[in-house]
């Protein structure tokens, strides 16, 4: 019984640090235009880092055909788009200042990160 | 000048740098028959004029490096219709998954509710049920891999989503079945119990769900579909007095366009011959067709009923008045109402906080609860994993923003944003511009009551062509009441404009007067049996205007701003609902008054000047009021910028569609009303929705984590909390959708 109760509260801390407190690096170098792959169930890269002060290209390809994919939002940035199943979406942002600016879907289920530096 | 060469629009693909620009343009250019080729390097198009053909272009487009396609005139429809085909393959995808694992499931659980045990004690069962669970896992790969995958690629993202929940309950329920296959000596007797039933039921499940959310979805996007179904898909153009039939979007600003009977309007325009009724329903709502003549605007997507004209084309593919409305519905159908986003960020936390609650309540079962408690505890760490998905939460709100922006779209109504689409609702108090808004905004004649002439139709030729020679406001509805008795205008000598009383001049040999009571005094023309008359067509909001020939009065003419036919009823129907309806204008306290008695308004406020209009949108915010301001002029912008909710009254082909809050495309004020009724039955509707997804989400968890067992002996079997996960989704759509049925107006 003690070790399920070890297990189930080391479960709850992972859990915990996983989801919430983990903090993602970014992978990618600053780049003005960039590809975003929507499949199984995430956008990846879910991390995008961009450079303040200037436009950028981000083109979406959806090969989900959940329909929780089809929608694409960038609340911040008023960005709403309908994403086409095999097809790529180019969306057009305008200059960004530094911050950071985040995209999901309808339910927003599928969550990604604009980082503007 | 414009371009009046033909021209045809080709996406650009793999143009990724500003720099590719000038290389594609060139390669285009040196091609024989293309006159010019502009790249757009937003949307990755060329427009190229000239005669070359598409394939030339395309080949020019790809020894650059590049690759093209043409821009096809019916590219709305085609990506509507490509949509509509990956959703049905989709669709059949989900249905055969569910059938799939509904095959398993349902004699599985026919099986453990009336003939045997789903318990593992001898050897037989053992070999029994571990065929059952390869079934089982077969199903899980052909039926639920998408669920298992996104959950994997979710997890190494650090983020939790709806397959999340539906891999780790059903592998849960999956792993633990195969411990008791297994090894049943690890568990005690009354524990060996499997749940592959469970597992394959609820992939079933969830696919149904998904597969009936899909159909239902489709229908709630139906309004766009509708407004972009308007659009024409050619045009008959005249070009070197020829007649050619060409793809809308090759249509140039100032070619003149032929719509027959029956056609509809292809591009924005003014008529320059011809006349006709036009169906602008559609578009405005409005269902009586309207009069076109002679250098009227039509509107793309509506539809010719009568006449044949031509018109000289204004605005273009994207800028043309539909284009821009289609636009707007599709971008406020997409931003949430402030109670929306309230469930956004609850929905954010939602996946990681389930799984807490659903490993502490299979540590309360193991520590607290009766024997078996491992399989108990497997039970409702299970079933609250499954009955948790926030899917419903999240689809609460947009699904029901999108029927409502677009039903009221289809009545005429513009709500620009999620924001409005709440506030209005709310709205207690509602300003109404008077001139323009109540009324028709342009004075047209109302009254002529004769004295010593007896025939009205001289009267009006004379006053006519006296008052053809004036600047006056009032002037133009003289004028104006004539054309429409096609009364033509005579010659006029020694014209003389009086300021601020009137005109005088000589006709015929007649010496003319047209003016006020102090012109008339001045002139020595005896008015007297008349001024009691004069004075009831004021007090009625009219203003009377004196005519007098060869010294003696002819006849009093009253011009008036009459009221819209329908404002009465419609001010009837905000004051039902409620709201405080109050009156401003800049007019004059007498016709204010007359106006407010007659459209049944009892507080008005007259002479105001327009900040002053603003600041009694402050005055009444102060008092508590949540303030709605309707207005048609520029001088309402103020009020209608510190209003709660603007409502601007637009033809809705200015610019009054880009900066209110709402447009109504009629001028009817039951487009107010129609707005207030799509906002309130919106917000009920998203109410509903997030009622519905909280009881599925938020009262099913507790159930699911057993807290009804120690008194009821109650506790939620997995399949149970799948069907309602699955099906939670369903009732938020098919509840949106049932707003497709609210009708606007009251009948």
């Amino acid at each position: 019984m003690l070790i399920a109760n070890i297990v189930g509260l080391a479960t709850i801390a992972l859990i915990i640090w996983w989801f919430w407190l983990y903090k993602p690096k970014a992978k990618s170098a600053l780049k003005t235009d960039v590809e975003v792959i929507v499949k199984d169930g995430v956008y990846s890269p879910a991390l995008i880092n961009v450079p303040a002060g200037k436009p950028i290209q981000v083109r979406f390809t959806r090969f989900d055909e959940s329909p929780c994919a089809e929608m694409l939002l960038i609340p911040e940035l008023e960005i709403s788009e309908q994403l086409l199943v095999n097809k790529e979406t180019e969306i057009v942002l305008p200059a960004l200042t530094s911050g950071e600016y985040k995209f999901h879907c309808q339910m927003n289920m599928y969550k990604g990160l604009i980082r503007a530096i | 000048m414009k371009n009046k060469e033909p021209s045809q629009q080709l996406i650009i693909e793999g143009a990724g740098c500003a720099s590719c620009v000038g290389k594609i343009e060139s390669a285009i250019q040196s091609t024989a028959g293309v006159v010019s080729a502009e790249m757009n390097f937003a949307d990755r198009t060329v427009m190229v004029s000239g005669t070359a053909h598409a394939s030339e272009l395309i080949r020019a487009v790809e020894s650059a490096g590049y690759n093209a396609k043409l821009l096809d005139n019916a590219k709305a429809d085609q990506i509507l219709d490509e949509k509509e085909a990956a959703d049905w393959e989709y669709y059949k995808k989900l249905l055969r998954d569910t059938f799939i694992a509904l095959s398993l499931g349902i004699p599985l659980m026919i099986y453990g509710l009336f003939i045997g045990e789903m318990t593992v004690v001898t050897t037989t069962e053992r070999i029994s049920w571990l065929i059952v669970g390869i079934a089982t896992l077969g199903v899980m790969y052909f039926s639920g891999k998408h669920f298992y995958v996104g959950a994997w690629n979710s997890f190494k993202n650090h983020s939790a989503n709806m397959d999340t929940l539906i891999a780790v309950g059903t592998g849960t329920a999956w792993i633990y079945s195969m411990v008791v296959v297994l090894s049943p000596d690890v568990l005690p007797l009354m524990a060996r119990h499997v749940y592959f039933e469970a597992t394959a039921m609820i992939i079933g499940l969830i696919n149904l769900g998904l597969a009936l959310e899909l159909k239902a979805r489709g229908k709630t996007s139906q309004a766009i579909k509708r407004l972009i179904g308007l659009q024409a898909k050619t045009a008959i153009v005249i070009r070197d007095n020829k007649e050619v039939e060409i793809g809308i979007e090759q249509v140039l600003e100032n070619d003149v366009v032929k719509v027959k009977p029956g056609q509809k309007v292809p591009v924005d325009g003014e008529v320059v011959d011809g006349h006709t009724a036009i169906d602008e329903s559609m578009l405005t709502g409005e269902p009586i067709p309207v009069e076109k003549n002679v250098s009227d605007q039509v509107v793309a997507g509506t539809l010719n009923k009568s006449g044949l004209i031509l018109f000289r084309a204004t605005r273009v593919g994207k800028d043309t008045a539909l284009a821009q409305i289609i636009n707007m519905v599709k971008k406020a159908q997409n931003s949430k109402p402030p109670i929306g986003r309230l469930a956004d960020s609850i929905s954010a936390y939602f996946v990681p906080a389930v799984m807490i609650i659903s490993v502490l309540s299979a540590l309360a079962w193991l520590n607290l609860g009766p024997e078996p408690a491992i399989a108990f505890a497997t039970v409702s760490a299970t079933t609250v994993l499954i009955i948790a998905c926030p899917c419903a939460l999240g689809l609460a709100t947009p699904m029901s923003v999108m029927v409502g922006v677009g039903k009221a779209a289809e009545a005429g109504v513009l709500i620009r944003n999620g924001e409005a689409l709440q506030t209005a609702s709310k709205v207690t108090a509602m300003i109404l511009d008077k001139t323009g808004t109540i009324t028709e905004g342009a004075p047209k004649v109302t009254d002529i009551v004769l004295a010593n002439a007896t025939d009205e139709k001289s009267v009006l030729q004379l006053a006519a062509s006296l008052e053809n020679g004036s600047e006056h406001p009032l002037a133009e509805a003289i004028l104006e009441s004539a054309a429409l008795k096609k009364i033509e205008l005579l010659k006029i000598q020694s014209f003389k404009a009086i300021t601020g009383q009137g005109v005088k001049a000589r006709c015929e040999g007649k010496s003319l007067l047209f003016g006020n009571a102090k012109l008339m005094a001045e002139e020595d023309v005896d008015l007297t049996g008349f001024t009691g008359r004069a004075q009831s067509l004021a007090k009625e909001a009219k203003t009377p205007m004196y005519f007098a020939i060869d010294g003696e009065l002819a006849a009093i003419i009253a011009v008036a701003d009459p009221i819209k036919h329908d404002s009465i009823s419609a001010i009837k129907r905000l004051q039902a609902n409620g709201i405080k309806v109050i009156m401003l204008t800049g007019d004059n306290r007498e016709t204010a008054a007359a106006v407010a008695l007659k459209v049944g308004i009892s507080e008005f406020y007259a002479e105001v000047l327009p900040e002053d209009k603003a600041s009694k949108v402050k005055e009444l915010q102060n008092l508590g009021e949540i303030v709605g301001m309707t207005g048609d002029g520029i001088n309402d912008a103020p009020a209608l910028a510190l209003a709660d909710v603007g409502f601007a009254i637009g033809t809705g082909t200015d610019v009054a569609i880009e900066s209110a809050d709402v447009t109504l495309m009629r001028g009817s004020l039951h487009g107010l009303a129609d707005a207030i009724a799509v906002s309130k039955a919106t917000l009920k509707n998203i109410k509903q929705n997030l009622f519905g997804a909280f009881i599925y989400n938020i009262a099913g968890i507790p159930v699911a984590a057993g807290v009804l067992y120690p008194v009821f002996g109650i506790l939620l079997s997995p399949v149970i909390a799948g069907a309602a996960m699955a099906f939670s989704s369903l009732t938020v759509v098919s509840n949106a959708n049932r707003l497709r049925l609210f009708k606007t107006r009251e009948s």
